[in-house]
């Protein structure tokens, strides 16, 4: 299979060419080696899992894909293009949205208003135009309002639209962190550990969502979890990390056969 | 029974979006606004004598609002912080008195409206290290600011026109016939030009902190690293909220001299009433306009009303009083910031959470 060619799953979804393309990264933080000469691709439409043990350097990978880390060595490929080195808020801009390990909502504000900072770089209207808050700059708000609502629904978090989201249950922030990248409307969306600290219930819920999003908007994701049996269920592909090295990359299948893989992560605690 | 928002649905996302959604809030606007262009003009403050209101009460809490108002956006909305505030209103206030000397003949109103402009390019120019810089860090740079400010205002005789005093003194000046600044303008008029530029600036801050301007204000307050991964320039969110809220701080600084005190030394814009505006901002209620209203009165009022109070019911002298208001200041805002951070603002809309169940208390 070439970086081009295209193919249909099990359960009838099309994965397309490749997107993302991560070649020979290496991350250094003053001595310590978070991530060691990986290569990797992300396909579009596709579900990608990244696993690993704590410390693997997952989440490294994932804040070297949205620019918040510059890697030592290595290139980052995106589209059939060498990107060069950007600035997050230009990364965001070329459609890539990401949710954090430890969630990073904007504690200060409510639920819709979360979700509309995702439509941040969608918003045009210039100064004069915030100022009044009238006729253009008014239609703007509601064409954007309206799509957030969409997402918000779609994510059944309609009753706590007007909470601050603070004082929410962390099951919910996570679903409203989601919404709100949701609301960027991404090509490729990065989920570092979207079920952690959720009960058996919450996970389902989230792994639906992460399915329907996938499905039905069409969004390549990239997510990191620990959860062996959520990875099975949803992912096309596994990278499995452990220390800053690759130990496997292949089908849930796979992955799971591979003895290395069953040595250092599967066999041992988790 | 009286504050209810049952049966208001909000059929649309404009209703939905507005400032005052719910009927009750929008006649206690209306009341608002009808006793401060009908009532107070005429009947001044009940019990108080007239020119006493207006020119110890009503003028300086409009103004005042003002900054407060541009210095909650900065703090409040923005989550940075300023010790500044006092020599940014008196950018605005010296970049008005020299605009009069250089335009006699342009509308001061317009030269007031100018003069922000000033103050929010040194504003911006002060934010600078923002950018680099959090929490005790800015606050010494925009202390910096403050003195080297000050010392501008003492040194460069350019600014108060090389004056023997070293005041600025506010000249007469008429609009549309009324005269609105000078010795013989009316506190009625002042107090109404002053209500009029409030109200204005208000429906402006309104608009921006609901916007995507404002939200981007409140990404960096909330997450910084959260808001660039987004899509929000930290240079962009922070330099504009440091000019608007300059600008209004510069606008309210040139009201206070034009429209106020009338004439003005450096003392009128020193650190210690640097500290009394972020006091107002953290009273009323950090990153709300409503509470910026609240914290401006209050803390004007206070001392006011306490010396009143000392001296006509147990005859204490009014510095003994003027001391015991800054401490009761003092202890609450110690409360205020320990309690409940969102102040008096957020007190009101528990008041109006209860009234909207009452008499049920669940
Ligand atoms: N900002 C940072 N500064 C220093 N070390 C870091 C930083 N981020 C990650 N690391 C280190 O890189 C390694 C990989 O971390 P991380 O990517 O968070 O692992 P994972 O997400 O797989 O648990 C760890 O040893 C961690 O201490
Ligand atoms: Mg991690």
């Amino acid at each position: 299979m070439t970086a081009t060619d295209s193919y249909v799953t099990p359960d009838g979804r099309t994965i397309g060419g490749v997107m993302m393309e991560m070649k020979n990264i290496t991350l250094r933080f003053g001595g310590v080696v978070a991530i060691k000469d990986i290569s990797f691709d992300i396909r579009e439409g596709e579900i990608r899992a990244i696993i690993g043990p704590n410390g693997a350097g997952k989440s490294s990978m994932l804040n070297v894909i949205n620019g918040f880390y510059h890697p030592q060595e290595g290139e980052v490929w995106f589209r059939g293009e060498k990107r060069p080195s950007m600035k997050p808020y230009q990364i965001a801009a070329q459609g890539i949205a990401r949710t954090f390990q430890n969630i990073a909502l904007f504690h200060g504000m409510t639920t819709v208003e979360n979700v509309m900072t995702g439509r941040q770089l969608m918003m045009k209207k210039n100064f004069l135009w915030q100022m009044l808050r009238v006729g253009p700059a008014m239609a703007e708000e509601v064409v954007h309002r309206r799509r957030c609502e969409e997402i918000i629904d779609f994510l059944e978090i309609q009753h706590i639209r007007k909470e601050p989201v603070g004082n929410l249950p962390y099951g919910l922030q996570k679903r409203v962190e989601l919404a709100r990248a949701l609301a960027m409307e991404p090509k490729l969306l990065l989920l570092d550990e979207p079920m952690a600290g959720m009960n058996v219930e919450e996970k389902e819920d989230m792994s639906r969502f992460i399915l329907d999003v996938n499905d039905q908007y069409g969004t390549t994701i990239a997510l990191i979890e620990h959860d062996m049996s959520v990875v099975m269920d949803l992912a096309d592909r596994v990278v499995v990390l452990d220390y800053g090295k690759m130990l496997a990359d292949g089908t849930p299948d796979e992955v799971q056969k591979n003895q290395a893989v069953i040595d250092a992560y599967l066999g041992v605690e988790h | 029974m009286f504050y209810r928002e049952a049966g208001q649905y909000n059929t649309t996302y404009e209703k939905d979006m507005q400032v005052f959604p719910i009927k009750q809030d929008k006649i206690g606007i209306a009341i608002w606004l009808v006793l401060a262009y009908l009532f107070v003009p005429f009947f001044g403050i009940p019990g108080l004598e007239y020119g006493f209101a207006m020119n110890a009460i009503m003028i300086p809490v409009l103004i005042f609002t003002i900054t407060t108002i541009g210095l909650n956006i900065l703090v409040g909305f923005t989550g940075q912080i300023s010790l500044g505030t006092g020599a940014f209103m008196g950018v605005g206030a010296y970049a008005c008195y020299k605009l009069t000397s250089y335009f006699p003949d342009v509308n001061i109103i317009v030269l007031i409206l100018a003069s922000g402009f000033v103050s929010a390019i040194v504003g911006a120019l002060f934010g600078l290290p923002s950018l680099r810089i959090k929490g005790f860090y800015l606050v010494v740079a925009t202390l910096a600011a403050q003195f080297f400010l000050e010392w501008c205002f003492i040194r460069v005789g350019w600014l108060y026109n090389y004056n023997a005093s070293g005041a600025i003194e506010v000249p007469q000046r008429e609009v549309f016939g009324w005269i609105v600044t000078g010795p013989s303008a009316e506190p009625v008029t002042r107090y109404l030009v002053v209500l009029s530029i409030l109200i204005f600036l208000a429906i402006i801050a309104g608009n921006l902190t609901r916007g995507r301007i404002g939200r981007s204000w409140m990404m960096i307050r909330d997450m910084d690293i959260a808001a660039e991964l987004i899509g929000v320039r930290p240079l962009t969110a922070k330099l504009s909220a440091f000019a608007v809220s300059s600008y209004f701080i510069g606008v309210s600084g040139a009201l206070m001299v034009f429209m106020w005190l009338g004439a003005a030394e450096v003392e009128s814009f020193d650190v210690n009433h640097s500290f009394l505006y972020l006091f107002m901002v953290i009273l009323g209620g950090l990153g709300s306009i409503t509470g910026s209203f609240m914290g401006a009165a209050f803390i004007w009022t206070f001392p006011i009303v306490l010396k009143e109070l000392g001296k006509s019911w147990f005859g204490i002298n009014a510095t003994v009083m003027e001391n015991v208001s800054l401490v009761a200041i003092g202890v609450m805002i110690v409360v205020i910031l320990i309690a409940e951070p969102h102040g008096m603002a957020r007190l009101w809309q528990i008041i109006k959470q209860k009234l909207r169940i009452w008499p049920f208390p669940h």
